[in-house]
């Protein structure tokens, strides 16, 4: 049996009427989907409930990551393969020599911590090239906050709250859930 | 009103502007004709780009005894212009993420072509040692891959690979924290266009962004990790610079103060070169109203700030090298030697260049005045441009052998790369100024009501 549900889209023309209308819908209990908005709302994703983001932690791994590959690198290549001895310093240990290879470590941690978290941010939030945009309206990159709501009855009544909490324009559309319930 | 700034802090968007009138007026220079001045300036930096590419081809053509080099001064214009464009690029970086987490909100206008000028800046100097090396094609000596000689890997221990590890990490860092901060702005950019293959351009450059609520609390969070990161890589690049001429055992380069006289330099400079680029981009794109007297005061402050640490340094130089009595020492870059010998030119540039004429910036009237600031920053490029030369040309002209002593004068070739570069710097910039939006539009709009003249106006007459 297929299910019918209203995609709703709830447009503003103001950050601070925006965040007041999030809080007056989650407020009812209605669950929001998605908001796009042109430019980072302060206090946005509390308002709307969404988890805090794990990306700094992911970026501190990469860049333990890069600590430990760098030392590998310096060690198996300067101590292990091939040592030298230049100018006479002490060269058998990696403890002795690893004062030079400071700024080899420390470059290669930024480098990984950098790189592979804009990758995962990039790989996340789904952005790439010939990724095609999937914002309702093109002015929400402009200055149309945008509230995007899923109803599956009482139709009438969400829109009339979001109508109260001063929303611009509202569009809903139709849609049509293929996924068997069984 | 989470918004509330005190009114004694001078607004940073001038003018009554609206969310939409941001994205105009950022968006102008890219939706119309570029004018006759930007056709002239590019026509100019483009041929000044051909002449470096010609010089460059003659060099590894026929060698680097094309140069003005000899035995005693085995670098000099290479390394000067090497050293000269990384500290230019250092200013994009400090403004960017530096200022970001000081959370100075006038950074906003000026990041995102501070960073584009970094950028540019680093290719140009990654230029120099890679046609110094002769052997262009061997430049993957420098990277630790296994190879055809039963595996001699890089030193590590040599500051010259130190470089090659830093520039390069300093270049990508830095080139996808500029891009991440251009996708809401591309998407911006696209969501307006009209013409068909405009729309499938900025498609393709703003990776499909659409500004959920999900990705710009990673974006911000992104932002915020990046600027952590590159704070601390980008003191670490001009440290690493400055340590290819400290750890050596010349007199004059033999001297611990230089990492921190040289980030100091590098963000004086970088400083300099941003004010004279913003200085002629604000009026040619309009943006009168977001890059304002207090941006171009503020940066003021900046150089007036590194470039008291810059003339304390040449100071403590000077003095020391004088202190140790050592004969070596008269003939530093910082010396009566080098004051009265044959580079006097060299050596009363840079003092008249770096430290007498930014003093000058101490009086508000100059340094709140758009054409001051221009010539001053022009001279402040020249001046650390000398100090370059300086180290490098008049410590290497007298070595701890007399009867080795020389001089160094530029070749044709020389001079011809220098040129090309600053050639090739401006396509780069010309090019982006009517390509790319100039402005962080997204991260304006979050400041237009806090700081814009009309908000800040509306509220200061409501408490009245």
């Amino acid at each position: 049996m297929s299910k019918k549900y209203y995609v709703v889209h709830a447009s503003y023309n103001d950050d601070e009427v925006l965040m007041d209308a999030v809080k007056a819908v989650r407020a009812e209990d209605h669950d929001i989907e998605e908001v796009y908005t042109p430019f980072p709302v302060h206090g946005l994703d509390k308002a709307m409930g969404l988890k805090p983001t794990r990306i700094a932690i992911a970026s501190f791994l990469f860049g333990v990551t890069g600590l430990l590959t760098a030392m590998w690198l310096t060690k198996y290549t300067m101590i292990q393969d091939w040592p030298q001895d230049f100018g006479g310093k002490p060269n058998g240990t990696y403890g002795q020599n690893v004062l030079s290879f400071v700024t080899i470590l420390f470059e290669l941690t930024v480098f990984f911590a950098a790189h592979l978290m804009v990758i995962t941010f990039y790989l996340r939030s789904r952005l790439w090239p010939w990724k095609k945009a999937e914002n309702p309206y093109p002015s929400t990159t402009d200055d149309t906050f945008v509230m995007e709501l899923e109803v599956e009855k009482d139709l009438d009544n969400v829109k009339a709250l979001l109508q109260k909490t001063g929303a611009t324009e509202i569009n809903v559309t139709e849609k049509i859930d293929t996924e068997d319930y069984e | 009103m989470s918004h509330y700034e005190s009114p004694y802090r001078e607004p940073l968007i001038l003018g009554k502007k609206s969310y939409h009138d941001i994205s105009v007026d950022i968006a102008r220079p890219i939706e119309t004709r570029a004018n006759r001045n930007w056709w002239i300036a590019f026509t100019i930096a483009l041929l000044a780009f051909l002449w470096g590419i010609g010089a460059i081809t003659y060099t590894i053509g026929t060698g680097i005894g094309t140069w003005g080099l000899n035995k005693n001064i085995g670098w000099a214009w290479d390394i000067t212009n090497f050293v000269w464009w990384v500290g230019i690029g250092h200013a994009g970086t400090l403004i960017s993420a530096v200022l970001l987490l000081f959370r100075q909100e006038w950074r906003m206008a000026i990041n995102r072509s501070a960073e584009a000028m970094t950028i540019f800046a680093v290719f140009q100097a990654g230029l120099f040692p890679l046609i110094h090396m002769g052997r262009i094609w061997d430049g993957y000596f420098t990277l630790p891959i296994p190879n055809q000689f039963g595996s001699l890997w890089v030193n590590f221990n040599s500051p010259l690979l130190w470089d090659v590890f830093a520039i390069s990490t300093y270049l990508s860092v830095s080139l996808v924290f500029w891009w991440t901060g251009l996708l809401p702005d591309f998407a911006m950019i696209r969501d307006r266009a009209v013409r068909p293959f405009q729309k499938k351009i900025y498609s393709l450059l703003s990776f499909g962004w659409t500004g959920r609520a999900k990705d710009w609390q990673r974006f911000e969070e992104v932002s915020l990790v990046l600027a952590g990161l590159a704070t601390p890589l980008v003191l670490s690049v001009h440290t690493i610079v400055s340590m290819d001429f400290a750890t050596s055992i010349n007199p004059g380069w033999h001297s611990t103060i230089f990492p921190p006289y040289f980030v100091a330099g590098a963000i004086f400079s970088g400083f300099a070169m941003v004010q004279t680029l913003l200085g002629i981009m604000r009026k040619v794109t309009h943006l009168e109203n977001y890059i304002t007297r207090k941006h171009i005061e503020n940066m003021n402050m900046v150089i007036l700030l590194t470039g008291g640490i810059v003339a304390t340094a040449y100071i403590t130089e000077f003095f020391i090298g004088w202190y140790t009595g050592s004969p070596y020492e008269n003939y530093t870059y910082m010396s009566v030697g080098a004051a009265t010998g044959p580079y006097w030119w060299a050596f009363w540039s840079l003092i008249l260049f770096n430290i007498v004429i930014p003093q000058f910036l101490w009086f508000k009237k100059v340094r709140t005045s758009f054409i001051w600031s221009f010539l001053i920053s022009i001279a402040i490029n020249i001046g650390m441009w000398f100090e370059r030369f300086d180290i490098i040309a008049i410590v290497l002209s007298k070595g701890h052998l007399p009867s080795a002593w020389g001089r160094f004068e530029p070749t044709f070739v020389d001079i011809g790369i220098f040129i090309g570069t600053l050639g090739f710097f401006f396509v780069l910039f010309l090019l982006y100024a009517r390509t790319f939006p100039v402005i962080a539009q997204a991260e304006v709009k979050t400041i237009l009501k806090k700081t814009g003249q009309y908000h800040k106006n509306l509220r200061d007459k409501s408490h009245e």
